[in-house]
This record gives C-alpha cells, structure tokens and sequence, in this order.
C-alpha cells in the first residue's frame, strides 16, 4: 500500500505543481487547449515585465493579469480580469489569470465581500489597463518614430496607420521603462467590447471537468491529514481525553491540540492526524474526551426566543430619528403594530472547511485555502505567528461556496496550528457534521414594528425596533452596548419611503453564540420584517401594496425605479387567475438595491410559488449573464432561509447536524426566476451578488397574505402548510 | 487492510486500503483523482457522485469493498475534451457558479441522458433532486439537461 500511495501522491503532486510546486497561486492558461483552459505552470523563466502590479507581459507575448477577488462563485474570475482586459485591448482568451494572495503590492481589496469586487474596482482597473495601453502605444511611437496619435492598440497589437504592427511582448521592455500614466484616458461604453456584454466566463469549463482545483483538492508532498473534534456545546473548556483507542486506528500518527480562533471566541479542540483523511475521521471518532460544560449544556433556543420578545420591551438604542415619532404615532388616526421573528441559519457551502497549510524551518509559513478573505490572512496571521514579512504566503484556490463563511479563518488557524506542531504540512478537512454543529451562523433578529397612518391612508410614522444578539459583540471584546450598532440595523432607515415621522431602536441581547455576517448580512433578516410591514400599512390604508410603495417615492431614486421597472416586467396591474396572490418587496442597503415580485397560489393546505420576477439596480453592469446567475442563486438561497428549518439550539449545542436535517431548497422545489437588470449608468455602482437576497422572503409571504390572507411573521414557515 | 483492483475511467488502480472505506475517498486521496467531491458524507448532498455501471451512486457512502468487478466512470472520464452534450450545454449556458456540486450534478445529468435521451421537466426533478446546490444553479441546470438533449 505504502508504495501504491506514494505513487499516486508524487503523480497528484505533478498534477498540481503549476500550484504546489513551483510556489505560485492558481495559474489558468487560457491559450490553445481550444481556449478551456488548464491550471499551468506559470513560474515563467521568460524575461516578463510588470507594466502595473495587475498586469504582467513576456517577451514571448504572454500577458497575465492579477485577479485580486477570490472567485466564489460570483464570476469574478471574468469580471475583473475583464475590466483591465477592455482597457488593455485584449480578449480574454489572449490572457492567463492569476489569483493573488493577499501580497502587499495588490493593495487592500484582496478580498471578495460586500458585493464590493466589482464596484470597488470598476475605475481603478480600468485605469491599470489603460495606463498598461499607453506605455505600450508611447513605446511603439518612438520605435517607430511616428506620432502617438497615429498608433492603436487592437487584440494584443500596437498597429500603425501606415499598417506597420507590433505584439506587446516586442514592445514590452521599451515600454516597461516608461514612466506609468497618471491619468490615462478611459475608453468611452459605446467603445466597450467585454464590460456589458455576456462573455463566457473561463472557469465554466474547468468546473464542467473536474478540472478546477478547489482547496481541498490540493496535496502537497509528505503530507497528513487531520480531523478535529470540537465540543458541540458552545462555551465549553477541555478537561482531558483518552486517544489509546484513537491510536489503534490503522494510518493514525498523531493526536494534537489545537484552539478554533473566530471572532472574540477560543475554542478547544483535539486534532486526529493520520496519513490519510478517512483513518484521522476513523480515529477523530474514537477519540474520547471530556469537556467542561461551564453551565452553557442547558442553553436552547425556546428560551433564548422568550428572551428576545421579552426584551423588546425595552427601550433600547436610538439608531435612527427624524421628526416626532413618539407624538405622531400617539396620535395617529390609523395605527397598528406587529412582531417578526426570523430564525437562525448557516451559510453551509458545499465544499466543508479545508485548510493545506506548510510550516517550515526560519518561521515560514505557506497556507492553501478556499478564503474569500487572502488579504486579511497575510495581515492577522503575520502578527498571531510571529511570521516575519514575506515568510508567509497565501494560495487562494476557487472556493466551493462562499456566502460569508469564508470571510472568517477559524479553520486556517486549526491548520496552522497543526502544522507548527508537527512540522509537516498538514490537509484538514471539517465534516459537515463540523460545519453545521460549530457554526458560525447567521444571527436571528425579532422586529417590533409600528406604524400609523393619516385618514387619507399616508404614512406619517413609522418605527423598526430590532432585538437581537450582535455581530460586533461576537467579534470583539470590548463591545459597547450603550452605542448604536449600525449593522444590526441595517438598512432599516435608509430606505427611500418618504416618511415624517420615524423612530428607529436597536436593543441588545447577550448570547454566546459566535455569530458572523451571511450573505447580505442583516438585511436578509430585516427586510423581511421591514418590507411585510409596509404591506401592512398598505392593506391598513387600503391601497394597492404596489401604489402605497410608490405613492410614498415622489422624489426620484433607484427605489423608485426598481418598483417601477417590476410593476412593468410582472404586469402587476393585470388580474391573477383565481386563487392566486402577487406580493412586492425592495430593499436597499449596503450592497445596493434589489427587490421582487413574487406571484403564488393555493395548492393544498399550502402555496406554490409560481413566478419570481426579480429587478436589480446596478448603475452600471459588466457581465450581465453572471449578475442574472447571482440574483437566481440568491432567490434560491433566500427561499432556503425563508422554508427551511434553520439552525436551533438545544441542551447547549445545534439541533441540525448534516443535510438531512438542515435542508437546502433541492432541485425539484425551485420555481422559476426571471431577473431583470437596471444598468443604466449613474454615478454609483452597486453590487451584484447580494442584494438579491433582502426582498425575497418579504416578497414571498406578502404574496401568501394576498392569495391566503393569512400574514406570516415569523420564518421560517412551512409553504406546504400555511 | 485489503489490496483491491477497481478500474476508474477504463484505468486498473490497485489500492490497499480499509474495507469500509468509502470510494470517495478511494477515488481522491488514493487514484488521486479530484474532480469527484467531498460535501456531506451521508449521500444528502449527490457531489460525490460517481456512475457504477452507468449508474449515479453516492461515494461518500458506497464502501471500497462492494465495488468488485464493476467499472467506475467519475467526471474525469464523461469525456477527454470536455466535449460531452452535458459539458457542452453546461458552457453554453454557464451553468456553474462556484462550481463545487457540478461534477456531481453532471454525473446525474449524464446518467439521465443516456436513460431518457428526451427527459420531460418531470424526468429531471427526479433525476436531479439527490443533487443539492448552495449557489442555486437548479433552473441553469434544467435548462442545460433539455438543451443537452437537442445536442445529442
């Protein structure tokens, strides 16, 4: 067997050298292969020029762009290659893409979050690229001795009027001494000939093959495996453990302790290494340890909830405040009131928590990861081990989902951990069961709602009241809860409805839960509570949920041109068959402004979801196919955390331990989704990969209180049985 | 420990190895071959398929042991040129976005085709349902499968 293995390691090895071997992150030679792709040794002993950081050209021609967003699955491995590729001249299949590493000369926006890759980096990559064409076009001139203004440059080619060409890779040491352009001129849209249009994203192919290589794909030479027990009751301390029946696993090496660092928590856990994953998993079951519980065994989420509608009675925090609510509402002629609750979820990528990380002599460290944040792991891990610069390097592979949960590196750290032990590299892989059961999650947020109306069935007031554990505490120490906390209340006072009067509070509850940011963050959670309610106050006003939306819009915004755009696409005003019931609901926040209508109808004792009609506002769109496929998937996913069951808490630890038991939307249950993009230019661009979750689940239940008159105010629900 | 002879792809690998392994893991960490993934370990997820024989199983959950003479075919050899209808119309309609589940669904996919060259939305919803997807790519997919089918 040893021989047998070693083989195939040391040929896995050589498969994966354009990665592991020759120290360089994943390379994707575009060129030949009948343009799919392949990972490629990209180490380069060609004379090769860095006209900018982001762009790289040889001699030989070969031009290599520096993609500094780690692709998640939101397309940015096209997106933002394609930004400097446009100004640049050149087509994407005439270029390789290199994912950076957090390496210092990329800058601070090595990361993929927010819905920030492409906005963040719409004009500063143009720029790269254009200034990268204007030293090419300045040393083609002077060799050949021709005005600037009569040169141009086309498909990798600087060409002259009088039909003389040349490749860039002939011009590239000329032009690499010249002086980078402060302000190089950017190509007008009507110009564009990759931003805007559908272009065939290159990792399709490599992810249609098996051939794309995820971190957990990555093996690297002499190296073990390792599986790590946490304590399912969250808060607890290690007492001891008996690994004599870990040890007579058949390939178990050694068992070690390691700590799981995520936000302001520390975690003890007891790693199984072996030489290979399903002996350390064998051996991680047979480990036997025992925990201090420290009184957190009795926590669950029955209490915990009681707790949170408890507390709403509190004043809490001033978030937001204009006009006179408290008088207003008082007197109001038209009022009412209402409790949401939301549950909480997890992010649950379907490539588990993997780490390949490489400890070696004179303080140096090599990490593999799927991570969406490379940049951060440079900066935080440098300082938590001591590693001197430049001795730390990161490998950002494509990551098998992402939704915030990669944001946080509690499972790198367990690898590093490791490695530093043993003096090996070391695989680690969490179970799902890990995943599921140690979280981070998506925090629940309650929402005590009020809103009054004037005779004439307006909007005078109006106030969003958010009870909930905190992202900040969960992250820090020194938490202060005396001071607003701007992400828990996201979004809530920053919508464009027009109203007076409004009032909006954040109270504070303790938990030890660590809770992390999930894709569109608070909104996700907010927006339902949010959103139903205005379809309160329209059914209180008795008003078309549609007009009331807009009646409170006379000024112009993206809002008003999102519903506006779904009135149009959904044909909102013309009559649904019997049975049938349509709901609206937009939300804007930090990542930019979506909104749906979504139509159901009856069937049973629950509802189907017929149609989902979605509106996405960008200003401006580079790849309008990929923003279609975010906006899909985020339906998807809010759908998920609308009728699914959530995570739950119970005698200290989550309730749901794998799939069976914390269900994704599967194949058979997703209905159909048009999307629908605003692009139509404007001062700010807005995020794609987002804003498609905040309005679903309020779209969805206003469509249900329309066709059922039945209004759901906690999540999640069973649409079988509503 | 056991010395098991299974063929991948048309290849004989001899590996020694657990009985109770699972092929999953037989296929990644030992033939080295990657494409087939690693999701849940319960066959609830379908990234680990893989076709015995033509037919989608779950790896994960599938022991080296009960393989014996039958031949396994994982995403690596659905074709040599990413050419196969499935691929080709998974391209075309850019189908994956992160990418991780798709082998499995295209091993599902796959499958499907060869058993329902014309499959209705019907044929599909069963077909695919053991496939889970985080990024929500289910209506890319249905998609890509009936356009697949006109490729053939």
């Amino acid at each position: 067997m040893e021989k047998t293995a070693s083989n195939i390691n040391r040929r896995n090895f050589i498969k994966l050298s354009g990665i592991t071997g020759a120290g360089l992150m994943v390379g994707l030679s575009l060129k030949g292969n009948n343009g799919l792709g392949q990972v490629a040794n990209l180490s380069g002993e060609l004379p090769a020029f860095n006209l900018t950081p982001f762009v790289m050209i040889e001699k030989s021609g070969t031009i290599t762009i520096f993609n500094t967003s780690p692709e998640i699955g939101q397309g940015v491995f096209q997106s933002i290659p394609a930004l400097i590729a446009e100004e640049l001249e050149v087509s994407l299949d005439q270029v390789t893409i290199k994912q950076t590493g957090g390496e210092k000369q990329f800058g601070p926006m090595q990361f993929a979050g927010g819905s920030m890759s492409v906005r963040s980096n719409y004009t500063n990559l143009r720029k790269v690229g254009a200034s990268a064409k204007e030293m090419l076009l300045t040393a083609a001139s002077q060799q050949w001795n021709v005005p600037v203004a009569e040169c141009r440059a086309e498909g990798g080619k600087i060409l002259h009027s009088s039909g003389k060409s040349a490749g860039y890779g002939e011009l590239v040491e000329a032009a690499s001494k010249l002086e980078v352009p402060k302000s190089p001129k950017l190509k007008e849209p009507a110009d564009f000939k990759l931003l805007g249009k559908n272009i065939l994203r290159p990792d399709i192919p490599l992810k249609s093959s098996g051939k794309a290589i995820f971190g957990i794909d990555i093996a690297v030479p002499n190296m073990v495996y390792a599986s790590v027990a946490h304590c399912p009751v969250f808060g607890s301390t290690l007492v001891s453990f008996d690994d004599t029946a870990a040890k007579k696993v058949k390939g178990v090496t050694r068992v070690e302790t390691c700590e799981r660092i995520i936000g302001k928590y520390k975690y003890p856990a007891v790693a199984v290494i072996a030489d290979n994953y399903w002996a350390a998993l064998q051996g991680r079951k047979a480990l036997v340890i025992k925990w201090n519980h420290q009184g957190n065994e009795t926590f669950n989420s029955k209490t915990y909830e009681q707790g949170l509608r408890n507390l709403a009675k509190k004043e809490g925090v001033v978030a937001h405040n204009q006009g006179d609510f408290d008088t207003t509402f008082k007197e109001a002629p038209l009022k009412l009131e209402a409790f949401y609750e939301t549950p909480v979820v997890s992010h649950s990528p379907i490539e588990p928590m993997n780490c390949v990380a490489n400890w070696t002599e004179g303080n140096k460290l090599e990490i593999w990861a799927s991570t969406q944040v490379p940049g951060d792991i440079i900066d935080s891990f440098s300082k938590a081990y001591n590693v001197p610069d430049g001795n730390l390097k990161v490998n950002v592979l494509f990551n098998g989902g992402g939704f915030g949960r990669r944001l946080y590196n509690d499972y790198i750290h367990e690898a590093v951990q490791l490695t530093k032990k043993i003096g090996q590299p070391v695989k680690l892989i969490w179970t799902r069961e890990d995943d599921t059961q140690n979280g981070p999650f998506r925090p629940m947020t309650f929402s005590a709602m009020k809103g009054a109306l004037s005779t004439d069935g307006k909007a005078v007031a109006f106030q969003h009241k958010v009870i909930a554990p905190s992202l900040d505490a969960s992250e820090k120490e020194n938490y202060d809860k005396a001071k607003p906390d701007a992400t828990m209340t996201e979004g809530i006072s920053e919508q464009k409805y027009e109203i007076a009067n409004m009032k909006n509070l954040y109270v504070y509850a303790d938990s030890h839960i660590p809770y992390v940011a999930w894709r569109a963050v608070t909104s996700t959670t907010l927006a339902f509570a949010h959103e139903c309610f205005i379809d309160e106050m329209a059914v209180k006003a008795k008003k078309d949920p549609m007009a009331f939306r807009l009646g409170m819009l006379t000024k112009e915004s993206d809002t008003k041109n999102v519903l506006q755009k779904l009135k149009e696409v959904s044909n909102w005003d013309k009559p649904l068959p019997a049975g049938w019931g349509k709901g609206v609901a937009q939300y804007e926040f930090f990542a930019g402004q979506g909104g749906y209508v979504v139509m159901v109808s009856k069937k049973g004792t629950g509802v189907k979801i017929e149609k989902i009609y979605a509106v996405i506002d960008l200003g401006t769109v580079v790849n309008p196919d990929t923003v279609k496929a975010q906006v899909e998937g985020a339906a998807v996913m809010a759908l998920t955390a609308a009728i699914k069951s959530g995570i739950t808490f119970d005698k200290g630890q989550t309730v749901q331990t794998n799939y069976h038991n914390n269900q994704l939307v599967r194949f058979n249950e997703m209905p159909p989704v048009e999307v629908h993009i605003l692009a139509n230019g404007g001062s700010t661009i807005k995020g794609a990969g987002e804003p498609g979750l905040p309005p679903f689940a309020p779209a969805l239940c206003n469509a249900i209180f329309a066709a059922t008159g039945k209004r759901i105010r906690r999540l999640p629900f069973d649409i079988n049985k509503v | 420990m056991a010395i098991y002879e299974i063929n991948i792809n048309s290849k004989p690998y001899k590996v020694d190895v657990e009985p109770t392994m699972p092929l999953l893991w037989v296929i990644r960490d030992f033939v080295g071959l990657t494409g087939t993934k690693f999701g849940c370990g319960i066959a609830q997820c379908g990234a680990c398929t893989v076709h015995l024989d033509g037919t989608p199983i779950r790896s994960c959950s599938f022991p080296v042991s009960a393989v014996g003479a039958k031949k396994i075919t994982t995403i690596e050899g659905v074709s040599a040129n990413v050419d196969h209808a499935i691929q080709k119309a998974w391209i075309e309609l850019q189908v994956p976005q992160c990418g991780y589940c798709q082998s499995g669904q295209i091993m599902s996919a796959v499958a499907l085709l060869k058993a329902k060259p014309k499959p209705t939305d019907a044929d599909i919803d069963i077909a695919m349902q053991g496939n889970l997807c985080r990024c929500g790519t289910y209506q890319r997919i249905r998609s890509a499968i009936h356009r697949a089918a006109e490729l053939i």
